[in-house]
């Protein structure tokens, strides 16, 4: 674990993983943030905490709490 | 200069050429970007359910994919299942150890998981007559924080001894760990292939992980605080974190980023817990002081609250249909809302 290692040992994992990290291949945000808005857009209709849910059709409709004594 | 210093020094140069290469692909912001899109609207649910029974803190739950059964996890050494739907107590299953952080159900939840300060993930078998603990993984060196099944046979944890594991329950080993985060592991999320993780620690950072190799494949900084709560966008090339810095923040795999911050005009409190409904547009988020705020993670506003708790929201859970909300607190009650 990382709390175990010397310093010396921490900041070479640091280092590999940065070294690898660097050719991460990177989009532009703006094509992410236009599929992201697009896809929680088509599925915002049939999202029942946006749409509401019917009372008859609620299966948490009020009855009560429940308690346990 | 010293070998820790040349290391340091190299450090700051990758950094530096990440965050350029980050830069150049940062042509606008989330926020900008859905300036276009109507506003979610003002939602207000209601409580419609509030389940007593725990008798201390409440620090986790977790809904079944049956959508109807919730387990909640609670301090005073029980785990509690509850059918949601009829309001009432289906199963209890007492610990061994009181000090739990997390809880699951495995897909059939006829397995619950547990873990905390014991330092090991405990699975109890509770689709018999009476529940039977059937394996305690031991093998962490830290509290067992967050433990998520990818199968009837297989979990993965999060540990305070700053790394995730990946455990096989038929042998009760572990096959796999994922070391890279310098700080507590706090939280994880699968993906849906279950080929990769996300995990947020202690050290800030979010890392992504293959399953397989136990490489961490990406690495996400921007938070300046403990990474509490962490959740996949439901096109699976997002997440969100919830940290004790008051902010949330969505991270883009693809560009590899934060793409928005959700922080309230005075931000007071930490972020203990987030849930985001079936489309990705409503995110559910518990903070330390008592109360649940709903955000819009598109637009990144603020559009509800959900308050009715006397203490912290430790945690907040949405079924897979996405139908209601739960919410539990350190006033040992939960809440369902829609």
């Amino acid at each position: 674990m990382a709390r175990d290692m010397a310093e010396k040992d921490i900041l070479k994992m640091e280092v590999d993983q940065l070294k690898k990290e660097v050719s991460t291949p990177r989009s532009a945000v703006s094509a992410a943030a236009k599929e992201t808005i697009e896809f929680v857009e088509a599925q915002s209709p049939e999202d029942p905490l946006i749409k509401g849910v019917p009372e008859a059709t609620n299966p948490f409709k009020e009855k009560g709490g429940c308690i346990i004594s | 200069m010293g070998e820790l210093d040349v290391l340091k020094k190299e450090a700051e140069t990758l950094k530096t050429q990440i965050e350029t290469a980050r830069k150049a692909v940062n042509d606008t912001t989330m926020e900008a970007a859905s300036s276009g899109v109507a506003p979610a609207p003002r939602i207000q649910p209601k409580a419609r359910r509030t389940l007593k029974g725990h008798t201390a803190k409440i620090y986790a739950l977790y809904w079944a994919l049956d959508n109807k059964l919730m387990v909640s996890g609670s301090q005073d050494g029980k785990l509690l299942v509850w059918d949601t739907h009829a309001g009432i107590l289906a199963n209890c299953v007492p610990l061994k150890s009181a000090w739990v952080m997390t809880v699951s159900f495995s897909p059939s939840a006829g397995l619950v998981a547990s873990g905390g300060l014991d330092n090991m993930c405990t699975i109890v078998n509770i689709s018999g007559e009476k529940p039977k603990t059937m394996r305690e993984l031991d093998g962490h060196d830290g509290y067992v924080a967050c433990s998520r099944f990818l199968s009837e046979t297989s979990i993965l944890t999060a540990s305070g001894d700053q790394t995730c594991g990946l455990w096989d329950l038929e042998t009760g080993k572990q096959k796999q760990s994922f070391l890279n985060h310098v700080g507590d592991c706090m939280c994880v999320a699968l993906a849906e292939d279950q080929n990769t993780f996300i995990s947020g620690a202690c050290d800030s950072q979010a890392k992504l992980w293959d399953i397989r190799d136990g490489q961490c494949k990406q690495s996400f900084i921007g938070h300046t605080g403990d990474i509490n709560a962490i959740s996949y966008m439901p096109n699976g090339q997002a997440f969100i974190t919830g940290s004790d810095d008051c902010t949330l923040r969505m991270f883009d795999m693809r560009a590899d980023q934060e793409v928005m911050c959700y922080q309230n005009a005075q931000p007071t409190a930490g972020v203990t817990s987030l849930s985001l409904s079936l489309s990705g547009r409503l995110l559910f988020a518990g903070y330390d002081d008592f109360n649940c705020n709903i955000w819009d993670s598109l637009k990144g506003e603020k559009i509800g609250v959900l308050s009715g708790h006397d203490n912290r929201v430790s945690c907040t859970g949405i079924p897979s249909d996405g139908m209601c909300v739960s919410t539990g607190s350190w006033d040992s009650f939960l809440k369902i809302w829609n």
